[in-house]
């Protein structure tokens, strides 16, 4: 009974506090707090529902008491409890930062709702064992990221946010069509359901073209090539808090997801959907890190990175073996991370410099030496250099590759690393290291110090990429079983149909 | 009837790409209206046409004894119309607010006034 509490815990505790702050008094530091206090307990959730898939195996609930396929199921394996935790750590440090950066007023409007509204849908896509399920919790964090996304309603916002909009929607239809086919085909959307029936199905050619229906609709929301220019068109417009939050956890939800229906559903057709998953990701990493190499904002410049981290991920998925997933769990936790510390330092180098635009910038070492060290530990990270997790999840997937006998992708894989390297060189020459740009009489900044707020969720992330890379593991280890479990559905199928096999 | 509506379907989907890829926002709106209909249409055919009784068993028996209309897709139409429709709202009024920001509604425009207003 309690387990299941705790499955259920994290969406009530969103969508209840969301609501909560909106009828709250539309001051600041009510919501303020609210939020804080909610992302603790959802990170305090996540751990103990972490703990308790590790020591009792995959848990589920059926929610309203209807028996498995008929009713919603909410299942949680490692790789769900894992994200779920990751999701409230970042919601957390989200939310101290924009209690730092965001003016008094943002604060007091539907700012935190929202943030919360969006978490809540990311841990109800996590956390749900049924397709449509999946899709209206994928449909409520889209919902609130269009808020989020146009709430300055800036020209750029709105321009922003109507692309982002109009692609993200079309991507929906898209994923709605494959799961009303895969309904007529299979006559069930429970996910423990589905492994069961989908390989007994007499048209194999139909579940092809379903399966690649889900596979365009999450390569959409994942921003994989090539459906991933809606991506560095909208990232770079919201706060830098607000970014964050984006690129922490919406892509993310799309290549859960994509991991969920390849490994559970889409199975009987291997050699097809992992080439081209390997095909697509290989792509994606090429693209993504051109596309860096080539951008002087540093906001854009990090969208761009976005997409290229998001193709290793897709690769490792691709290979579909017991070590591969082991590196693309690692990798995904690590990326999170790595890639959060860096839009917040660019947020608070933005907040030093006034401006995004890496031409624009310069010194910032001698005058933020602390933010220069910020920068530097997840930039590394993100290119792979040890000591730090970056080097440990990357060296991950090339084993991985080397070991399926994968070489283009291995090597792919190292020379996109050394791009992301060079990329991230790129910002720390410009904006760290060269001399300020002579036209700007540049006023000696004060530096940051911790009390301004801005630092301190920015330590946090570089702590947790030098602890995740220093003890990698067992971060490893429990990426293993995850992937243990990713790879053998019997379980997942007992967990949520109970006796029936 | 199952060859009218996959005609339908064929249609709005077509026409709901064909909005899109005009240059006006407005339209560009519509176009995802049609795409939704025509996706909430393609569920109904595709779950097949069945002309039975509502799914409720009978007094006296166990099952239910075909044949019965499957209610299941017509709640996910439900609330596929539902989220729509929220969405939808949105986007409009993402588009006013942009019209009103810079006066057209024009994709193109958006762009170059953007350009504009950088230099």
């Amino acid at each position: 009974m309690t387990h299941s509490v705790l499955l259920s815990l994290p969406m009530i505790l969103c969508l209840g506090a969301a609501a909560t702050g909106l009828l709250a008094p539309s001051r600041a530091w009510p919501r303020r707090w609210l939020a804080l206090m909610t992302m603790v307990s959802l990170a305090v959730v996540g751990a103990m529902l972490l703990v308790t898939v590790r020591r009792e195996g995959i848990q589920s609930m059926q929610v309203g008491g209807w028996a498995a396929p008929f009713g919603i199921t909410l299942v949680a394996d490692l790789l769900s409890a894992l994200l779920v935790l990751v999701t409230g750590v970042m919601g957390l440090t989200v939310v101290s930062y924009s209690a730092a950066t965001l003016p008094a007023s943002k604060e007091a409007g539907a700012y935190y709702p929202l943030v919360l509204v969006l978490v809540g849908g990311v841990c109800g896509a996590f956390l749900t064992g049924d397709l449509f399920n999946l899709f209206v919790w994928i449909e409520v964090m889209l919902g609130a990221s269009f808020v989020l996304l146009a709430l300055e309603a800036r020209q750029e916002q709105l321009e922003a946010s109507i692309k982002y909009m109009s692609l993200s929607l079309m991507g929906s239809v898209v994923l709605l069509c494959a799961v009303g086919l895969l309904y007529g085909a299979a006559g069930t959307l429970n996910l423990a359901d589905l492994a069961v029936t989908v390989p007994g199905l007499d048209t194999p050619n139909l579940m092809t073209v379903v399966s690649m229906f889900f596979l365009v609709a999450f390569a959409l929301k994942a921003g994989a090539f090539p459906l991933f220019f809606w991506l560095p068109a909208s990232y770079h417009t919201p706060p830098a808090a607000v970014t964050t939050l984006f690129s922490a956890l919406l892509t993310k939800v799309g290549v859960y997801a994509l991991a969920r229906v390849f490994t559970l559903v889409f199975t009987q057709d291997p050699q097809l959907t992992s080439t081209l998953l390997l095909v697509m990701g290989g792509l994606t990493m090429v693209t993504g890190v051109l596309g860096a190499v080539a951008q002087y904002d540093m906001r854009r410049l990090l969208s761009f990175h976005i997409i290229s981290q998001i193709g290793y991920l897709i690769a490792a998925l691709g290979m579909l073996t017991r070590g591969a997933l082991t590196a693309f769990i690692a990798f995904l936790i690590h990326y999170i991370f790595a890639k959060s510390a860096l839009f917040l330092v660019s947020g608070a180098t933005a907040r030093v410099t006034r401006t995004y635009d890496l031409h624009q910038m310069g010194n910032l070492y001698r005058s933020q030496p602390l933010l220069a060290a910020l920068f530097f530990i997840p930039a590394l990270s993100l290119a792979g250099v040890p000591p730090f997790s970056g080097f440990f999840a990357k060296l991950a997937v090339i084993q991985a590759a080397l070991r399926a006998e994968h070489w283009i992708i291995a090597g792919t894989a190292v020379v996109v690393g050394l791009l992301t390297l060079f990329s991230m060189m790129k910002i720390w020459r410009e904006a760290f290291w060269k001399a300020p740009p002579e036209n700007q009489p540049q006023e000696p900044a004060r530096p940051l110090s911790l009390g301004d707020g801005v630092l301190g969720p920015c330590i946090a992330m570089t702590l947790f990429m030098v602890v995740l890379g220093l003890g990698a593991e067992p971060l490893l280890e429990l990426a293993d079983a995850a992937a243990g479990q990713l790879l053998d559905p019997e379980e997942y199928v007992r967990a949520v149909l109970g006796g029936r096999p | 009837m199952e060859l009218f509506l996959a005609i339908t379907v064929g249609g709005l989907f077509a026409a709901g790409f064909y909005c899109l890829m005009l240059h006006s926002i407005v339209r560009i709106a519509l176009g995802l209206v049609l795409l939704g209909s025509a996706t909430n249409l393609l569920i109904f055919t595709i779950n097949g046409l069945q002309r039975g009784f509502a799914p409720l068993v009978p007094e006296g028996q166990e099952a239910l004894s075909p044949p019965y209309a499957d209610p299941v897709p017509q709640a996910f139409i439900l609330t596929a119309i539902v989220i729509n429709f929220g969405l939808l709202a949105l986007l409009l009024v993402l588009v006013h607010r942009a019209a009103q920001e810079t006066g057209t509604d024009d994709t193109r425009a958006l762009r170059t006034e953007l350009k504009d207003s950088k230099q």
